[in-house]
C-alpha cells in the first residue's frame, strides 16, 4: 500500500516511516511542509496519506487546508489527519464533503500500533475514522434531556461511539466480547431511536452517525432573539 | 446620549430651551453663594484650625463636601451641555481608617493632592463668576417683566425718583408706557444670553475642575503602576501553576514511563507476559502525559488560536458549544497576539458560564472593531443573574483586561438575558 507522509518534526516523521514500513506499507514520499504535501498528493495519488495539521511555512492549519484542497481536486483521496489536539470544527470541515476516505486522530493513537495500522487501512479503503475524543465530545454535546441520544442505553452508547470511530460490527463484537448478532441488534436499536435509515455499508453507517452527531443540537427555538 | 448630541449640534434653540438655561443660571447663582461662599468659608476655617489640630478631624468631611459640589457641576456640565469634565482626584476622601493615625494620613494625602487646592481656587473664583454669569440672564428677564407688567401700571405709587431703562425719571403715563417695549427688549436679551452665559460658566468650570495635564499624567501613571503590578502578579501565578502542573503531571508520568520500560527490559527473556503488560502500562502512561500536556497547552495558548486566529478560534468555540450559537465576526485585521489571547479567554470563559450556569438554549457571539477598540459580546437567553463577584472567573478576566486598558461589562438581570461585553483599545 503506497503512503505519503507529511510531518515537520524529523523524529516523528522517521518514526512513522519506520512503523509503517514494518507493517508492509510502502512510503513513497515523506515531506515536511504544506506545499510539498499538496504537490506529493497530486502527483503520486497515494492509497493513503498521513498528515499533521500544523505544518510549515505558516505553522497554522496548513496540513488540514492542504488535505481539504487535495480532496477538492481528487474527490475521496484517502487522508488521515493527525494532530496534538482535536477540534470539532476541524472534524466537521474534513467530513463536510461526505466522500469518506477520511480520518482525524490524536497523535497518541499511534501508540496502539495494531489499531492504528487498522485505521490507516480503513481510511485507505474509503472508510471514515474519527478520534474517540471527537465522538465523546459530540455525545456529551447531544446528551441533553430533549435529545434522542439521551434515550440510548449505556451499552448502546458504547456501541454508537465505536461505530462512529469507524469500526465494523465484527470489530465492535471483538472489542465488547459480544456476538456479532448482539452487536447488530444494538445497532438496529440505535438507528431506530435516532430515526436514521439502517445501512449495511459500514462507511455509510459511520457517515450517517457522524452527520447526526454533527448537526446542531435539537433544541426548541430560543425564547428571546439575542442580538 | 441624545441630549449630548442635540446640545452639541449647532441649531437654533427654542424658547423652552432658553427658559431652561435661564433657570439653570439661577441654580448656578444660588450654588455659587450658598455652596461656594459657605463652603469656602468652612474650608478656610478648617485649614486655619489645622494648626491647633481640630481641623484634621473635619477636613476629610469638608473636602468630601467640596468634591460633592464640584461633582455636581461636573455632572450638570455633561447633562446640560455634553461637556465631559474628568475627575482629577488621586484618592477618594472616603478611604482610610477612622482613627487618629488614619485621619492624619488621609489629611496629608488630601492636602498633597493639587486637585484639592484647585477646588478651593475654583470655589473662590466661582463666588463672583457663578453669581454674575448665573444671575445676569434671570435678572434681565425679571427686570424686563417688571417693565412690561408692573411699571406702566404702578409708576405713580413708586415715587417720583423711579424710572425704567433709558426713561429716567418717569413723569407721565406716556413715559411709563415706554417701559413696555424696553421691558420686552430686556426679556429677549435675557433669553438670548442665557445659553451662552450658561456654557461660558461650564467652560469656566472645566478650566478649573478638569484634571490638569500634570494631574492627568499622575492619574495615568498610578493606573499603569497598579495594572502592571496586577499583570506581573497574574503572570507569576500562572507560571507557578504551570510549573506545578508539569511537575505533578507530565513529568511524573514520564518518570513512570521510563521505569516501566526499564523494568520491561530486565524481564524480556524470563517473563514475556509481564513485559507485554508493562508495555501496555507504559503506553497508557505516555497517553496520560500527553492528555495533561494538552490541557496545559490549551490553558497557555490554545492551539486553535495559533492555527486560525481569533476569528477561527471563536468559531471553533461556538461549534464545540453544547447549545446552538450564532457567530458574527467583523474584523478588518488581526489584533496583536496578547490582545487576541485575552479576548479569546474572555469569550471562552463567558461561553463556559453560559453552559454551566445560564440554562440557556441559545447563545450569540459578536466580535467587531469600532472606534479604535476591539469589542466582543457574548449573549444568551438564559436565566440571568450573573455577577463578576460570584467566583465565576470573570473577576480574573477583568484584571487580565485591565492590563490592556480593557473593560468587561456584565448585564444580567434576573430572568435574563445575559450580555457580557468586552472592550480593548486596539488598532487594527
Amino acid at each position: 500500500m503506497r503512503v505519503v507522509i507529511a510531518e515537520d518534526l524529523a523524529l516523528l516523521r522517521e518514526g512513522l516511516v519506520q512503523l509503517l514500513t514494518a507493517h508492509d506499507f510502502e512510503v513513497i514520499e515523506a515531506v515536511d511542509n504544506g506545499p510539498a504535501m499538496l504537490r506529493a498528493l497530486l502527483t503520486h495519488r497515494p492509497d493513503v496519506a498521513i498528515v499533521d495539521v500544523r505544518l510549515p511555512p505558516t505553522f497554522t492549519d496548513e496540513g488540514l487546508q492542504a488535505a481539504v484542497q487535495a480532496r477538492a481536486q481528487v474527490p475521496g483521496l484517502p487522508i488521515l489527519v493527525l494532530s496534538q489536539h482535536v477540534e470539532q470544527i476541524y472534524a466537521r470541515e474534513l467530513l463536510s464533503d461526505q466522500n469518506g476516505g477520511v480520518g482525524y486522530l490524536l497523535k497518541d493513537r499511534v501508540f496502539d500500533v495494531r489499531r492504528f495500522v487498522d485505521m490507516v487501512k480503513q481510511v485507505a479503503s474509503g472508510g471514515t475514522v474519527m478520534d474517540p475524543k471527537v465522538i465523546s465530545e459530540l455525545m456529551i454535546k447531544h446528551d441533553t434531556e430533549t435529545s434522542p441520544v439521551h434515550s440510548l442505553t449505556e451499552r448502546e452508547r458504547e456501541v454508537l461511539g465505536l461505530m462512529a470511530e469507524g469500526r465494523s460490527n465484527a470489530a465492535i463484537a471483538a472489542r465488547m466480547f459480544f456476538s456479532e448478532k448482539a452487536v447488530s441488534k444494538h445497532t438496529n436499536s440505535i438507528f431506530s431511536k435516532l430515526g436514521l435509515a439502517a445501512s449495511g455499508d459500514d462507511n455509510r453507517r459511520v457517515l450517517a452517525v457522524l452527520a447526526y452527531l454533527n448537526a446542531e443540537a435539537q433544541v426548541p427555538p430560543p425564547r428571546t432573539t439575542a442580538s | 446620549m441624545d441630549k449630548v448630541g442635540a446640545a452639541r449640534s449647532p441649531r437654533r434653540l427654542g424658547l423652552v430651551e432658553r427658559l431652561r438655561w435661564t433657570m439653570r443660571g439661577l441654580l448656578v447663582a444660588v450654588l455659587s453663594q450658598a455652596g461656594s461662599v459657605v463652603l469656602w468659608t468652612v474650608t478656610v476655617v478648617t485649614l486655619a484650625t489645622l494648626v491647633v489640630g481640630i481641623g484634621f478631624l473635619i477636613l476629610p468631611i469638608v473636602v468630601n463636601a467640596v468634591r460633592g459640589l464640584a461633582g455636581f457641576h461636573r455632572r450638570t456640565a455633561r447633562e446640560w451641555s455634553g461637556v465631559a469634565i474628568d475627575v482629577p482626584y488621586r484618592h477618594t476622601a472616603a478611604d482610610g481608617a477612622y482613627d487618629t493615625a488614619g485621619t492624619f494620613a488621609q489629611c496629608r494625602r488630601l492636602l498633597s493632592d493639587p486637585a484639592t487646592w484647585r477646588d478651593i481656587l475654583w470655589m473662590t473664583l466661582n463666588a463672583p463668576v457663578g453669581l454674575v454669569l448665573g444671575l445676569l440672564p434671570a435678572a434681565c428677564v425679571a427686570y424686563g417683566l417688571n417693565g412690561m407688567f408692573v411699571t406702566p401700571f404702578l409708576w405713580e405709587s413708586m415715587g417720583p425718583h423711579w424710572g425704567f431703562g433709558v426713561t429716567w425719571f418717569i413723569t407721565d403715563q406716556g413715559e411709563a408706557n415706554l417701559a413696555i417695549p424696553q421691558g420686552l427688549l430686556f426679556v429677549v436679551l435675557g433669553l438670548l444670553i442665557a445659553p451662552a452665559l450658561g456654557r461660558l460658566h461650564i467652560r469656566f468650570n472645566r478650566a478649573l475642575l478638569a484634571p490638569t495635564r500634570n494631574a492627568r499624567l499622575t492619574l495615568r501613571v498610578e493606573h499603569l503602576t497598579e495594572t502592571r503590578s496586577d499583570a506581573a502578579e497574574a503572570q507569576a501565578a500562572e507560571l507557578r501553576r504551570i510549573e506545578r502542573d508539569l511537575h505533578d503531571g507530565a513529568q511524573a508520568r514520564l518518570v513512570l514511563l521510563g521505569m516501566k520500560l526499564g523494568f520491561a527490559d530486565t524481564q524480556l527473556e524470563t517473563n514475556p507476559a509481564l513485559v507485554r503488560q508493562l508495555l501496555a502500562e507504559a503506553m497508557e502512561s505516555s497517553s496520560q502525559a500527553l492528555t495533561e500536556l494538552r490541557d496545559l497547552v490549551r490553558g497557555i495558548h490554545p492551539p486553535v488560536l495559533a492555527e486560525r486566529g481569533l476569528d477561527g478560534a471563536v468559531r471553533a468555540l461556538a461549534v464545540a458549544l453544547a447549545i446552538p450559537a450564532e457567530v458574527s465576526v467583523d474584523l478588518p485585521g488581526r489584533p496583536q497576539p496578547p490582545i487576541e489571547s485575552a479576548a479569546y479567554f474572555v469569550i471562552a470563559e463567558a461561553l463556559a458560564n453560559v453552559t454551566k450556569h445560564s440554562g440557556a438554549n441559545h447563545a450569540s457571539i459578536r466580535l467587531w472593531h469600532a472606534g479604535g477598540r476591539l469589542r466582543a459580546q457574548v449573549g444568551d437567553n438564559g436565566r440571568g443573574g450573573a455577577k463578576a463577584e460570584g467566583g465565576s472567573g470573570l473577576r480574573g478576566l477583568q484584571r487580565r483586561l485591565a492590563a490592556f486598558d480593557g473593560e468587561l461589562d456584565i448585564s444580567s438581570p434576573v430572568g435574563g438575558p445575559t450580555l457580557v461585553t468586552m472592550e480593548i483599545p486596539c488598532e487594527l
